[in-house]
């Protein structure tokens, strides 16, 4: 039977490191390439040595396909395609292949430049793997090769992330990548047609959150800052450049031009004003609102907004600071973080998910003091603020895109595995489907049972569809053909085009009966008692008295003459074909019962 | 069928009769009908409300309020009007889709979605229906806002008609030319497509697929495959292989078309765009350095960017730094914001400034460095900041509304002054023909990109259509150039060509369909090798048709017989569906069919010879077998098992189909 595989080379049962194998009809394709944050050793990347021990990356994959630009989904791509090596295609949309080697590129700075690690891969490589990416449009289909499609679904998350529908005949799956079923200020919401998918692999990072509406959310966000602010403490809002920063700037903005409010609002690192950039050049990839005033108006120009210097986290008097990166586990906003944790008055508001193992997990698990380079311990004494603004599906809109795709099967990656069974359980008794959950290097089989397409030659449909026109539908009609299979072909024919086709002549099997039976009357009126014995009892078929004395019920054919040595007996001859079995072998062991007392 | 409503090749209107759906193939509005009418002006024109009143031959002076002449010419004096598609041809209501190739060709969607009961979806790509927006605001706007008491109707009485001069007498289907639409309308219109992507696969009731590819001439420009199954047109409409600022032309997917609808060719097949553009930028040197302004009448969207671009990398080189460029619109600003956000839909360098990322177009820099200036009229800043000698782009190309009018008055009287004519969808001379006698200089750069013939005929050899269809002015030389018989389509077998209100047939034939065999149904069946690499295998199975889909499906098992103590009535019996017996082939060799008989205790066997095969008697059973090459007949006593019996051996010799 045919079947899909699966097995997470991260993402399962865990977040980071999002990859994913899948196969499917005999194809391969690899689900993201992400890297994992929480690790610094081998860990940060998949294992790839599970898809092939010796052989050629680009022999065993048929695509990669590559869901968002976050570090976690492409974050191991160049050293996949460089190091390991792959020349196969890589696929995702214009602004991810636009952002991607940008936030690659800061990585590498990161981890190379700032930690000294060797044996990284270069700037080089980035662009070397850059050039293997092809661009898709939003539903657009892909032909990666005869059998193998791909198409693209909007999916909110961040700028430029998509869903993913593989397809090999009829049998298809479905990747959300992160997505986000609520529209937000900058973005619009996800969306996918009803494609039910055998199998659809979604995240689950809020597996079991249901969030309260995103404009209280808002509200309170913007409270927050406003009372900090008030009281002259300073707020730190780690974020990552691209994404929740947009939308967050976005709402300070317009509250900051409300309210009219004179504190500064700073934005760290020089990727701001580029990554605003993109935003502008990509406009109609965010929500119908900006993209529809954004001549007028272009929500991405900030005018409280301005670049952020070092020296400034030490002036005195209250500031809200957007830095980078949004975990706190390096980088300038963990020296911010460092700077203004001792002062009860100041803020730190983490607006997304924090991987296990960073300073941001830490300080939101409670932890108030921390052990940091150097044996030093901090102690933060700061307010902590969660506020959950990373935009992924709450557990109310992963059943909302199951939903809407209706699936056969649900897969589920890039969360807990505690809130995933949780979640596992919800599905499946809402929607009747499998659910799975497996961890990394774990294979999950689905079984598929697709239908077989094949040619049915015009004709043929054309004379059973004409039959299936007739009043009675409640009978099913059966249509009958042969299949003829050639070189992997398949045609449905008639009968008679298949002989014909094959250069074969029909052979026709007949039968004649003779029945008996006792009728005293003259032949004609013995024939005309038949006639209307069987047109009394089949009374679905057409039974017709001829003028040269015989009878048809259909094509069978029936002759009566009397008995040569007793005209009494009348010798009834019923001639019928193969075809006809049934009803001729029917006709004769009813007439040979005999005929109905004459009621005249 | 094909539904011709539109005689214009490039602003083309047809509709498809495919596979039980209605087609709607562009909307384009032939505006050429304008060029009868005097010109709007934005300010109060002396010269133009002095014109005579046109008085017919024999004296009579009845139509002196509604045409005017001016220079040997007459014009309507009336609101501008629009030669709309046909809709008398078919009922318009029964269309199920509107695909649209280019912002060009749909100007006339207001006319059909708001006027005919149309209740369909039109399908577009973004930057089709953004251009094509602005396009539709900046002529509702410009003919709004110059209101005009009159409106002449008189003229289009066909006895007047019949007495006006060249072109009026000419003209056709003068009640059916059409107003301007509103705003509301336009709104209306808009709101009824549907966004569509490149390559994106677009199922219509399940029956008919629609792709729209990239054709290269225009921001989103596209051509379209329909297909099913079986079948596929492709619907070629402006399409260009020259690399300007869109998407390249996908030419691979139109492989395989039975039919090919080839429409919206170049309109000047004898120039080249490069040659134009350059000529283009030396008459505007030439004119600046003397101390002349340059009018550009254009579309506010379109070749106006690479014309914008040329000048970017010439205005220096050229000591034009100093000359003042206005970009007058509605929706130039629009315009140039709108052209910079589409990146998918660019050509590949422009895409990939985009990823740096930087604006893809240069006009940006021309606007920063204040070089290049924008304003949505002649009014307003504009008046303020004009300074002369200058350059201006602005529109509408007919000269007969926009703020191009105010500029003809203007300029017109002064042979400093130069107009140069890039769009190539009207006749310059006619154009300028209310505005003679003229002392400014004009200049005609028509700079058309789309397939000239010759690139025709090596797509046609490349993607190899089974049949070609087309306007008819595609298939002869045109009418000013009738020696140049290069100037058509050339292909075999030879394209089938429509006009205004014809319908024609299109040839494709179709012998097969798409089923799906359910997996219970596949299991079920039992193949047989017939013959080496062929197999076969008979399928009864109940069809299920719903949504245009065909499926096959395991019929339902035969319900348990009843096994009630009531005597059943001999009705009950009679077979309930008709399940059909497979057909036979193959011959029985005599031979061992008796061998086989004797095997299965049938010990007076006897045969006979006849002229076409043998007889098998059975004597005791007084049965007889005629065996022929193909053909087997068992006439026998009513002896049910023996019947069963001798059957069964027949059909060890016979194959099933």
């Amino acid at each position: 039977m045919p079947e899909i595989k699966v097995t997470p080379l991260g993402a399962g049962q865990d977040v980071g490191r999002s990859c994913i194998l899948v196969s499917i009809a005999g194809k391969n394709v690899m689900l993201d390439c992400g890297m994992h944050m929480g690790y610094n050793d081998d860990r940060r990347f998949p294992d790839f040595s599970y898809i092939t021990q010796n052989g050629r990356l680009t022999d065993f994959l048929d695509c990669v396909i590559i869901s968002h630009f976050h570090l976690d989904h492409c974050g191991a791509l160049p050293y996949f395609s460089e190091m390991v090596g792959y020349d196969g295609p890589i696929y995702m949309t214009h602004p991810t292949k636009a952002i991607c080697p940008i936030l690659l590129e800061d990585y590498r700075k990161i981890t190379v430049d700032k930690k000294g690690e060797i044996n990284f891969f270069t700037s080089q490589m980035i662009k070397d793997c850059m050039k293997k990416v092809v661009a898709v449009h939003l539903h657009q289909t892909v032909q990666v090769d005869e059998e193998l499609e791909i198409k693209a679904y909007y999916a909110g998350h961040v700028l430029g992330a998509a869903m993913f529908q593989i397809k090999v005949g009829c049998e298809s799956v479905v990747y959300t990548g992160d997505y986000n079923m609520t529209p937000d200020r900058h973005l619009g919401a996800a969306w996918i047609d009803k494609c039910r998918p055998d199998l659809l692999i979604s995240e689950s990072t809020y597996a079991t959150t249901i969030r309260d509406s995103k404009r209280c959310r808002e509200r309170d966000f913007l409270k927050k800052v406003h009372e900090t602010v008030e009281r002259g403490g300073k707020v730190l809002i780690p974020v990552f450049a691209l994404g929740r920063a947009q939308e967050l700037c976005i709402l300070l903005e317009t509250f900051w031009e409300r309210m009219n409010l004179k504190a500064p609002i700073y934005f760290s690192t020089g990727l701001t004003e580029k990554a605003n950039h993109y935003y502008k050049l990509f406009i109609t990839w965010t929500n119908q609102k900006i993209r529809k005033t954004f001549v007028q108006r272009n929500m991405f120009e900030f005018k409280h907004i301005k670049a952020f210097d070092r020296a400034f986290a030490d002036n005195p008097g209250p500031m809200v600071v957007f830095a980078t990166p949004g975990m706190l586990h390096a980088g300038q906003s963990l020296q911010i973080f460092k700077k203004w944790a001792g002062n009860e008055k100041n803020m730190v508001i983490m607006p997304g998910y924090c991987v296990q193992g960073t300073v941001g997990h830490k300080i939101l698990s409670g932890q108030r003091k921390l052990e940091m380079e150097g044996r030093q311990i901090l102690e933060v004494k700061m307010q902590v603020e969660y506020m959950s603004f990373s935009a992924h599906a709450d557990a109310k809109g992963i059943m909302q895109l199951i939903r809407q795709a209706e699936p056969r099967n649900v897969l589920l990656v890039h969360g807990e595995a505690k809130k995933m069974e949780f979640l596992k359980q919800k599905i499946e008794q809402e929607f009747h489907v499998n659910c799975y959950m497996p961890a990394n290097g774990e294979t999950t089989t689905i079984f598929t049972n697709p239908s077989i397409p094949v040619d049915i030659s015009l004709g043929l449909l054309k004379r059973e569809t004409a039959i299936g026109l007739l009043p009675d539908v409640k009978k099913p009609q059966l249509m009958h053909g042969t299949l003829m299979m050639k070189d992997n072909s398949f045609r449905l024919v008639s009968p008679e085009q298949a002989l014909k086709e094959l250069g074969l002549a029909e052979h026709q099997l007949r039968f004649t009966c003779r029945v008996h039976i006792q009728d005293p009357w003259k032949e004609h009126e013995t024939v005309l008692r038949v006639y209307n014995h069987l047109k009394g009892v089949l009374k679905d078929y057409s039974v017709q008295h001829l003028p040269d004395g015989s009878i048809t019920v259909e094509s069978i054919l029936i002759q009566a003459t009397a008995h040569s040595e007793d005209q009494g007996t009348k010798v009834l001859l019923v001639s019928w074909t193969y075809q006809d079995e049934e009803l001729g072998s029917y006709l004769t062991s009813l007439l040979k019962k005999g005929l109905p007392p004459s009621t005249s | 069928f094909q539904y011709c409503l539109s005689g214009h090749p490039t602003l083309p209107c047809n509709v498809l009769k495919f596979k039980s759906t209605t087609i709607m193939l562009d909307c384009g509005l032939d505006m050429t009908s304008t060029l009868n009418f005097l010109p709007l002006p934005l300010v109060q024109s002396p010269r133009l409300s002095k014109l005579p009143g046109w008085v017919l031959k024999d004296g009579s002076t009845f139509l002196d309020k509604e045409l005017k002449e001016c220079s040997g010419h007459v014009f309507v004096d009336s609101v501008p009007e629009f030669c709309l598609p046909e809709t008398e041809l078919l009922d318009l209501s029964t269309v199920d889709v509107i695909l649209i190739s280019n912002y060009h060709c749909m100007m006339a969607l207001p006319y059909i979605t708001e006027y005919t009961g149309f209740t369909g979806t039109v399908y577009a790509t973004e930057p089709t229906v953004q251009i094509g927006r602005l396009l539709m605001e900046e002529l509702v706007n410009s003919i709004e806002r110059v209101p005009k008491a009159q409106s002449a109707s008189m003229w289009k009485n066909k006895e007047v008609q019949r007495l006006l001069p060249a072109p009026l007498k000419d003209a056709v289907e003068v009640s059916m030319w059409r107003k301007c639409y509103t705003m509301p309308e336009v709104n209306a219109a808009l709101s009824k497509i549907q966004l569509v992507g490149y390559s994106q696969k677009i199922e219509l009731f399940g029956a008919v697929q629609v792709t729209p590819l990239s054709s290269g001439y225009a921001l989103g420009s596209s051509n379209w495959i329909i297909q099913s199954h079986y079948e596929k047109v492709s619907y070629v409409s402006g399409s260009s292989l020259l690399t300007t600022h869109p998407q390249p032309m996908d030419q691979a997917s139109l492989k395989n078309s039975d039919v090919l609808i080839l429409t919206g060719l170049t309109q000047i097949p004898t120039a080249n765009p490069d040659g134009m553009v350059a000529e283009f930028c030396s008459n505007l040197a030439m004119t600046v350095r003397n101390g002349g302004n340059v009018l550009v009448p254009c579309y506010p969207s379109g070749v106006i960017y690479d014309l914008l671009e040329c000048l970017y990398q010439y205005i220096d080189s050229a000591g034009l730094s100093n000359v003042p460029f206005y970009f007058i619109s509605p929706v130039a600003n629009s315009s140039l914001e709108f052209s910079q956000i589409f990146a998918e839909w660019l050509c590949h360098n422009k895409q990939t400034k985009v990823y740096l990322p930087e604006p893809p177009f240069p006009h940006a820099e021309l606007i920063q460095t204040n070089k290049l200036k924008h304003y949505p009229s002649i009014h307003g800043d504009f008046s303020n900041d004009f300074k002369q000698p200058c350059v201006v782009f602005t529109g509408h190309p007919s000269l007969r509304f926009g703020d191009v009018v105010h500029f003809m008055e203007l300029w017109g009287k002064s042979s400093l002054n130069t107009v140069i004519f890039t769009e190539p969808d009207f006749s310059y001379l006619d154009a300028l023909a209310p505005y003679q006698p003229l002392a400014m200089k004009c200049v005609y750069c028509p700079i058309d990109t789309r397939l000239n013939f010759i690139q025709v005929s090596k797509l046609l050899k490349e993607v190899q259509p089974l049949h070609v269809v087309c306007p008819e002015q595609y298939t002869q030389p045109p009418p000013t150039q009738s020696h140049r018989t290069d100037l058509m389509i050339d292909c075999q077998p030879p394209p089938m060509s429509y006009r205004r209100a014809e319908v024609l047939t299109l040839p494709y034939k179709r012998r097969y369909e798409k089923i799906e065999i359910m997996p219970e149904l596949a299991d079920s069946l039992v193949p047989l090798e017939i013959k080496p690499g062929i197999s076969l295998a008979t399928v009864s199975a109940v069809l299920h048709t719903k949504d245009n889909k065909h499926v096959l499906q395991l019929p339902p098992k035969p319900p348990q017989p009843p096994t009630g103590k009531k005597r059943k009535r001999v009705s009950d019996d009679v077979p309930e569906c008709k399940p059909l017996k497979p057909l036979l082939s193959g011959s029985i060799p005599v031979d061992q069919f008796v061998q086989t008989l004797e095997k299965h205790g049938f010990s007076d066997v006897k045969v006979e010879d006849t002229a076409k095969g043998h007889i098998v008697l059975l004597q005791e059973a007084e049965t007889l077998i005629q065996i022929e090459e193909d053909s087997t007949h068992i006439i026998c006593d009513n002896d049910e098992p023996l019947r069963v019996k001798l059957r069964d051996l027949v059909l060890k010799f016979l194959q099933k189909f």
